[in-house]
């Protein structure tokens, strides 16, 4: 087919349409890479010199390497129970009728559409009529509240997509239910369960709004540590931190894209 | 033999967390009907109070701030996210496509806290914008983006872009291409067969996508908090506020059980209206 002169127009206004949206996208993180370079304390642009003593600096302030090690502490618990927790109950939503099973799904459901300021709040004000102190395991809990609906959505999808005739060739041998759990259903499913494990840490790992609530000085994560930062100081250690971030995030996210495919994940394909 | 097996011990963490989700609610409602008493955390007496001090005007206008801000970045996120996503189903090459899906992607897994520094260091005074303008000579004093509302929503649609994306990708990539090909082949020309067949038929995806972009608008604090600097207040920079600079739980408790009753009473019209359009739909 050729293209007639609209089709030409239609095709650059695309193009320059494309790029416009993807620069409006990457232009904070383009920005926040130049000023972490910034020698001085106060911003200017373009730098008037350059130095790299904000990487120096996030390295050595004691409250990130804290809040890294309590982020990555509580994401690895919150994750694990999360999984634990929604995997279980993606089975038996799959599997079975049960009484309140319709109530169960929405009052665990319910995180989605409830504020995580209000999620936080609800655990500070029960933790303190409980007079339960503010530990790592309330901030693990909430976490755990609010990525459970992520994991058991992403778990209960590779059930639904489960070809059950394995589990009953297993069963029709003899298999015990446990025998059949452990030696076909499990395995079947470690992908999903992977791919929710990971999906759980990550969002917990950032997760900030309700962690600002349920956390002291103590259990404080790296989100709540760089935001009391930036409350403080205003020199681009933050800068720094937000470009060793992106890098993370950026690499692990095309690793994962070469591995799995991303739009097959996102369902997008 | 048991017909069920499991089901007890895979049901049982579940259900526990289910009871913490409600006890957590319960201590919501239940502050909420309390006095605050100055300079102690525990609350006072059952009263009905805090409803009445939530009709004062400054949180009036945190409501108003706050429907502005999810309508105003729902219009714009939906405006850019749509030519993206269909951008990223639509691209021949498949680099390109990858490409779109990163860079469209990678914001969401980092965090509000990031996201919401870099546009400070480029809605500031002193801040990229501003002072590429002044460089190129349009204008001669920096223009007030931060603690503005359209400083706000600038960093709040690209906060909620990423999964607005999503849920456009995922409608648009279910549309029949036969459709748009008969639409062709009977003589629309491109404009026309996106007009009369792709969008109406990404239709429902754009519903949830709006659904989805209000309540994530709705919910956001990081970025309220600081690009707004305490000029734009909204629900929950209320709630924090009067939390933990007041200590007056009893009130921000109020506020966020009258701000969560109007997020889902808003999520309900939604889902009412994605309901008649699905009917339509069958018929």
């Amino acid at each position: 087919m050729r293209k007639t002169p609209l089709d030409r127009v239609l095709d650059w206004t695309g193009r320059l349409l494309l790029a416009a949206i993807l620069g409006f996208v990457m232009l904070p993180f383009v920005v926040v890479f130049i000023a972490s370079f910034n020698e001085s304390a106060i911003l200017s642009f373009p730098p008037r010199s350059w130095s790299t003593k904000w990487y120096v600096n996030a390295f050595e302030y004691r409250d990130f390497g804290l809040g890294l090690v309590n982020s990555l502490k509580i994401a690895a618990f919150g994750a694990t129970l999360a999984l634990i927790a929604g995997a279980g109950f993606a089975y038996v939503l799959d599997r079975y009728d049960f009484r309140f099973k319709a109530l169960l799904n929405s009052v665990l459901m319910s995180p989605l559409i409830i504020p995580n300021f209000t999620i936080g709040l609800g655990l500070l004000v029960l933790s303190a009529a409980a007079s339960l102190p503010r530990s790592t395991w309330l901030v693990v809990a909430t976490h755990v509240i609010i990525v459970l609906p992520f994991v058991a959505r992403s778990v209960y999808v590779s059930l639904r997509n489960f070809e059950r005739r394995y589990e009953q060739a297993a069963e029709s041998l003899g298999g015990t239910p446990v025998h059949v759990l452990w030696t076909v259903t499990l395995p079947l499913l470690l992908p999903g369960l992977i791919s929710g494990g990971i999906f759980a840490a990550i969002l917990s790992f950032n997760e900030f709004t309700a962690s600002l609530f349920v956390v002291n000085q103590s259990t404080k994560t790296l989100p709540v540590a760089m935001y009391d930062y930036v409350r403080e100081y205003a020199d681009p250690t933050l800068a720094a931190v937000s470009v060793m971030y992106l890098v993370v995030v950026a690499t692990a996210l095309v690793i994962v894209h070469k591995l799995f495919r991303l739009e097959k994940v996102l369902n997008v394909d | 033999m048991n017909k069920r097996p499991f089901l007890g011990w895979f049901a049982s963490p579940s259900i526990l967390i289910a009871f913490g989700i409600t006890a957590s609610f319960l201590a919501i409602v239940q502050y909420s009907l309390r006095a605050h008493v100055p300079g102690s955390l525990d609350p006072g007496g059952f009263t009905l109070e805090n409803f009445t001090t939530l009709l004062k005007a400054v949180y009036g206008q945190a409501f108003l701030n706050t429907v502005l801000l999810c309508f105003w970045t729902t219009v714009f996120t939906l405006l850019i996210g749509y030519p993206l996503a269909y951008a990223m189903i639509r691209a021949k090459s498949l680099a390109l496509r990858s490409a779109i899906l990163l860079i469209s992607l990678t914001p969401l897994f980092l965090g509000e806290i990031v996201r919401t520094y870099s546009w400070m260091i480029v809605l500031g005074n002193r801040g990229f914008l501003n002072a590429s303008l002044i460089q190129l000579d349009l204008i001669d004093r920096p223009i007030d983006f931060m603690f503005t509302m359209t400083g706000v929503v600038i960093a709040l649609v690209h906060f909620t872009l990423p999964i607005v994306v999503v849920m456009l990708a995922a409608a648009l990539s279910h549309i029949d291409r036969n459709l748009e090909r008969a639409a062709t082949s009977l003589g629309a020309g491109r404009v026309r067969c996106f007009l009369t067949v792709t969008l109406p038929l990404s239709i429902p995806g754009i519903v949830a996508a709006t659904s989805t972009s209000f309540a994530w608008t709705f919910s956001a604090f990081a970025t309220p908090q600081m690009i707004g600097g305490g000029k734009v207040q909204t629900i929950s920079t209320l709630v924090y506020q009067v939390g933990f600079a007041s200590f007056n739980f009893p009130l921000a408790a109020s506020l966020s059980l009258v701000g969560l009753l109007f997020t889902i009473a808003v999520l309900a019209i939604f889902n009412t209206g994605i309901r008649r359009l699905e009917q339509m739909g069958a018929h």
